[in-house]
């Protein structure tokens, strides 16, 4: 789960981290508001789940409180690729010496945290990594010990010469790396790290996000979660305990495991075809979400047909097939659906289905095929 | 012969009186799989089925049945906890079925079960079998068939596809290793492809991987190197979309790293028979064997 920049912002004040102050508006009014008691000169920044804020246009710097309002009024309800932006962060501008990046991911090549710092921060950390890898330094932390002080203070030489701040720096690594256990984060990231005129080092921007494994035991993560920055039908999927991304193609596609969700919309693809969406129903017998990834499919006006795949372990073949022929029964298809069943109870289901009036198939390409043609 | 599980495995289950626990405990008996105890702190005493008994803690269990590997089937809030309790028992394998465990607390876990000498498979994953030895997890016994071909996969029930299209042809399997598609996992590929390498009733190998990481990459790199038998691979993911989880909380393509296209493209310069659909598994190994 993404969290928007002022709630990573607020994650990292509180736990001790420097940041700069600023506060959120969701209309130009409120944005003239802030601007006023910041006394005017402040920037303004769009809060939506998107990297490349900037050269969309969603940030902007206003000399006054009424050009704070302007900006905000443009910013507000405008799409990032895609999504809307609802929220503004209102901050005082900044007077910025120089930018650093410093970055926790859990890295999957080590198994561990990786704490990546680097001198060139304040844009696309990917892109130094890809141009200048030497540019960036990594340490994989031990996570028995923690971040050591040595460690993080040798960091913080590689990033400022001056010894206040490279402990500074260092100091703001272990609380980032306390931060990211402390809140379940599966990245926690400052960029930029600034230094200012008067020596000081600050976080002026942080993303986090937040595994979504940590959501049941985190109730205080999972209040973050901004669903009107989420596409419906996924909020609505989500609800419903499926996994569904939306996609461009016509072909809605209905499986079983994510392995085998994304080998079906791969085969889509190879007959010639566009998946229109990767759900996955999961590996639990429930008739009601099969109703449900019907509901949500149907409503996709770009869906010209439905693809059922399903490979029967725990899943059951009859509670799917139920599940299809009550959906059908609570709302009409408008279009063709093709069903794959094999697997645990295929007999059970496919008599369900052909005694409601569906044909089920039992091989795979041949199910996809028809769904293309 | 086969790969870490046979008819020598005495089987624990943690969170066997659980509702999937039990169920599969049942399935693996059925299988003729060794279940030797099962555990559920506070049901100790107890007997499942009429024949197992149950313990409160995995080290009571191993002292009294000599159990050597273990299989959990608990919530996700508990499962990092079982996996340490297993690995502290003195089990040298362990088999996590639930999905669902916070990163962060496998970023724990691991170097403790490595510490151990235990081998975790999974989490998060189906488990694995040896047709007609032994079951541990949850693949339906029914579609696999004794044989020489060897299967490693990171996903579950696309793995029951590629078995299934394989039994049916002919070509029946030593072990089937379902690694689990979290980006953390205790056995990777390369622990599997050199265990296969090793087995001499392995003939072939079959892998299977999905986008995410860079696991296939590095797999690529040691069957150039280490591995003789004839390599078969699969790749799933090459239509989604970058930045999105695809279901396995290790399935997303992260900036410009982890894609279907450049794992492919690894594989084949290894060596190995890529398919480009499940179905071409069977043409691609008679074309090797």
């Amino acid at each position: 789960m993404n969290l928007h920049e002022y709630q990573a912002r607020d994650i990292l004040r509180k736990h001790g981290i420097p940041v700069p102050p600023g506060e959120v508006a969701t209309t130009p009014a409120q944005a003239r508001a802030i601007a006023e008691r910041f006394g005017g000169k402040v920037v303004v920044k769009a809060q939506v789940h998107a990297g490349g804020r900037g050269k969309a246009g969603g940030v902007k710097l206003a000399k006054t409180a009424a050009e704070a309002e302007a900006h905000a009024k443009a910013i507000l309800g405008m799409t990032i690729k895609g999504l809307t932006v609802h929220q503004v962060l209102v901050a005082p501008a900044a007077e910025i010496v120089s930018e650093s990046y410093v970055g926790i991911i859990v890295d999957r090549a080590s198994q561990r945290p990786l704490l990546i710092v680097s001198a060139a921060g304040g844009i696309d950390i990917e892109e130094v990594a890809a141009k200048t890898p030497e540019k960036l330094h990594r340490l994989p932390v031990d996570p028995r010990y923690g971040l050591l002080p040595h460690q993080a203070l040798a960091l913080g030489f590689a990033l400022y010469r001056d010894v206040k701040q490279a402990r500074a720096a260092a100091d703001i690594m272990q609380k980032l790396y306390g931060a990211v256990y402390a809140v379940g984060a599966s990245l926690a990231e400052i960029n930029p790290l600034v230094t200012t005129p008067d020596g000081s080092v600050q976080a002026l921007d942080a993303k986090i996000v937040i595994d979504d494994n940590e959501l049941e035991r985190r109730p205080e993560m999972a209040a973050l979660r901004d669903v009107s920055s989420e596409a419906p039908e996924e909020v609505a999927a989500r609800e419903a305990g499926l996994t569904f991304i939306k996609l461009e193609g016509d072909v809605g596609c209905c499986v079983n495991g994510a392995g085998l969700a994304m080998a079906t919309m791969d085969l889509v693809k190879y007959y010639g075809g566009e998946p229109a969406n990767f759900l996955d129903i999961g590996g639990s017998s429930n008739p009601q979400k099969v109703v449900a990834a019907l509901r949500i499919m149907t409503a996709d006006p770009h869906v010209k047909v439905i693809l059922f795949n399903i490979f029967g372990g725990i899943t059951r073949g009859d509670d799917v097939a139920n599940g299809i022929v009550q959906a059908t029964k609570e709302f009409p298809l408008k279009v063709p659906i093709v069903i794959r069943l094999t697997g645990t109870n295929e007999k059970e289901g496919v008599a369900i289905l052909e005694r409601a009036g569906f044909k089920a198939l039992t091989d795979m390409d041949e199910a996809v095929k028809q769904a293309v043609s | 012969m086969s790969v870490f599980v046979d008819t020598s495995t005495r089987l624990v289950v943690q969170g066997i009186t659980g509702r999937d626990g039990s169920f599969h405990a049942k399935q693996m008996m059925e299988y003729g799989t060794n279940v030797v105890a099962g555990v559920t702190p506070g049901k100790g005493g107890q007997t499942f089925e009429g024949t197992v008994p149950v313990f409160n803690t995995v080290a009571e269990a191993v002292h009294a049945t000599q159990a050597n590997t273990s299989v959990i089937y608990v919530p996700a809030a508990v499962a990092a906890s079982a996996i340490f309790e297993a690995a502290d028992s003195g089990l040298g394998l362990i088999i996590c079925i639930t999905e669902g465990i916070p990163v962060l607390d496998m970023t724990r876990v691991l170097p403790f079960v490595h510490e151990r000498g235990a081998r975790l498979i999974g989490p998060n994953c189906p488990g694995l079998i040896s047709p007609g030895k032994s079951k541990v997890g949850i693949i339906p016994g029914n579609i696999c068939q004794p044989g020489k071909i060897g299967v490693v996969s990171r996903s579950g029930t696309l793995t029951y596809e590629i078995v299934h299209q394989l039994s049916t042809n002919g070509f029946g399997q030593s072990t089937c290793v379902g690694i689990g598609g979290d980006p953390l996992i205790g056995t990777n590929f390369i622990h599997c492809l050199s265990a296969f390498e090793a087995d001499p009733d392995t003939a072939a190998i079959v892998m299977i991987g999905e986008i995410g990481g860079t696991d296939e990459q590095h797999a690529a790199e040691f069957v150039k190197q280490k591995v003789k038998k004839p390599v078969v691979g699969f790749i799933a993911g090459q239509t989604a979309p970058p930045g999105r989880r695809m279901g396995h909380a290790g399935a997303i393509i992260s900036g410009s790293s982890g894609t279907a296209a450049d794992k492919m493209a690894a594989l084949e310069q290894a060596g190995i028979a890529v398919m480009k659909r499940p179905a071409d598994v069977v043409p691609l190994l008679k074309e090797r064997l």
